[in-house]
């Protein structure tokens, strides 16, 4: 494969935390080349929550992975302050506890066992899961799974957070539950988030603002600014006004 | 793998299957001094048990031994292979030849090499027993979730410590499975070991019973091997219930 001539990555200004800027993603697969992203551009600037939506396999999962620098793009350029994934389904391990998975991140940089619980057990509090610290992943709920797999996430200590469809194998309620618990824990603990979702009610409660992606290959199709004060009810009018405007971007409205 | 539990039916079936046995024995179908009927097999058992369990020890002992080489020999040469791809390239070709090898024509070039000891046995059943175990243990390391491994990209994790967090672990399922299926194997490699040149063990024992026609002897022999393997299957399967209760878990839903 030929390498296409490569922009270097601009530094980001101080209150930037992550520029993609007409990126092109191409995958060679055996029913030949599928183009994931062409001309894809997507800014966020420190603490700020963007949430990315767009039809099922427009390329979102490429874009947080550009983002975390698991990918290099094909065309274009990807800046961003260093970033952890939250993968799409939770990935606990099963043979570690709550407190153990919640570590990993900790562990990983080499952290002892020891001193990474006693980092992570106050955050398993906090994050309502006191008391399952030595549970196993089989032995929690849907959204218990969903908040250690965050807490996880969050406790790598990166800038910036690439959230890849979070909630999507939660039940309705459970969902529900789950968008107001990660608008409250932003609000203390704020981060840069891009928030990948199909689910547009979910991208108007949480993101400060809402990009719309084409179907493959992905590109915007619409920035929508939420500036809307938390907490969102998301049977707001004014909630329900944007959820309409983005799915009209998406093409998608009755 | 299918779940493994001793429930009556297996006993049963055996059970039918004596029964047919002895009844064709006894009604005049063989020759006892040949075939002997299964009373015969149980006597023997019983009277010669004093002798039986000493060569019992001896071929348990070469049998464990060598099931503990293979384990380690088969870890490290999967975890090899799992981080070097040249060294897959180059090793995997010659594991698959080494199982190629005929062990009854290898087993006493090995015993003129290293002695009547216990040596050449070990190495003979570590031989036969190391490659299912190589085999399951590398495609658990493989199997790891490429999702998992790019969640530990993004925690910076070096390479060392996403093999002993995630890889490892995920794997030993797999190390479990192999070992069950080694064990079944091991117990013929000792044989074949003790019959290319021993002094005691049960495969010994059989092959001085057969030709001095103490053939319910040979037979009690076999029975106890059999018993033995099925009994190191059972305490693997043990051992996985404790040690891996996740895969065990996923194992039940999906069978």
């Amino acid at each position: 494969m030929v390498e296409a001539p490569r922009q270097e990555p601009r530094d980001l200004d101080g209150s930037e935390a992550v520029a993609v800027e007409s990126v092109s993603r191409t995958f060679e697969t055996r029913r030949g080349a599928v183009h994931a992203l062409a001309g894809m551009s997507l800014r966020a600037r420190r603490h700020e929550v963007v949430a990315v939506v767009g039809p099922s396999g427009c390329g979102k999962t490429t874009l947080l992975e550009l983002i975390c620098g698991l990918q290099r793009p094909d065309a274009g350029t990807v800046s961003a302050s260093p970033a952890a994934l939250m993968p799409q389904r939770d990935l606990l391990l099963p043979w570690s506890s709550a407190l153990d998975n919640a570590s990993l991140a900790l562990r990983a940089k080499g952290i002892a066992r020891a001193e990474a619980r006693r980092t992570a057990a106050p955050w398993l509090e906090r994050f309502g899961l006191a008391g399952f610290e030595t549970s196993r992943p089989a032995e929690l709920s849907g959204g218990m799974r969903q908040r250690v797999s965050f807490l996880r996430t969050l406790l790598a200590g990166k800038p910036v957070l690439a959230l890849d469809e979070p909630f999507a194998a939660l039940d309705a309620i459970t969902r529900y539950e789950m968008q107001g618990w990660l608008a409250r824990v932003l609000e203390t603990e704020p981060r840069t988030v891009v928030l990948v979702t199909h689910d547009v009610e979910e991208a108007v409660v949480l993101a400060d603002r809402v990009v719309v992606m084409s179907p493959r290959p992905g590109r915007v199709v619409a920035t929508i600014d939420v500036g809307l004060a938390r907490p969102r009810s998301p049977t707001a009018p004014e909630v329900v006004a944007l959820r309409g405007r983005a799915l009209e971007a998406l093409g998608v409205a009755r | 793998m299918p779940q493994f539990r001793i429930g009556w039916r297996p006993l049963a079936l055996l059970a039918v299957l004596i029964g047919i046995w002895e009844l064709y024995v006894d009604l005049g179908g063989a020759d006892p001094l040949i075939l002997p009927a299964p009373h015969a097999v149980a006597k023997a058992l019983y009277t010669d048990r004093g002798l039986l369990w000493s060569n019992f020890l001896v071929t348990a002992q070469e049998i464990l031994l060598g099931i503990l080489l293979a384990a380690c020999a088969g870890l490290l040469l999967a975890v090899a292979v799992h981080f070097s791809r040249t060294l897959r390239a180059a090793l995997y070709p010659l594991l698959i030849a080494s199982q190629a090898v005929p062990v009854p024509m290898i087993a006493p070039l090995l015993v003129l090499w290293l002695g009547f000891g216990i040596a050449p046995k070990l190495v003979v059943i570590a031989l036969v027993s190391f490659f299912p175990i190589v085999v399951t243990t590398f495609a658990g390391l493989a199997a790891v979730d490429p999702d998992l491994l790019k969640l530990m990209r993004t925690f910076d994790a070096p390479r060392r410590r996403t093999f002993w967090h995630v890889e490892l672990p995920s794997a030993l399922p797999g190390v479990l499975t192999g070992t069950k299926i080694a064990v079944v194997v091991a117990v013929i490699g000792a044989v074949f070991a003790e019959q290319a040149g021993a002094t005691s063990g049960l495969g010994y024992l059989f092959f001085q019973a057969e030709p001095q026609l103490l053939i319910p002897r040979a037979y009690a022999a076999v029975v106890i091997l059999c018993v033995f393997a099925i009994g190191l299957f059972g305490l693997l399967t043990l051992a996985e219930r404790v040690a891996v209760p996740w895969a065990y878990r996923q194992q039940g839903e999906t069978s």
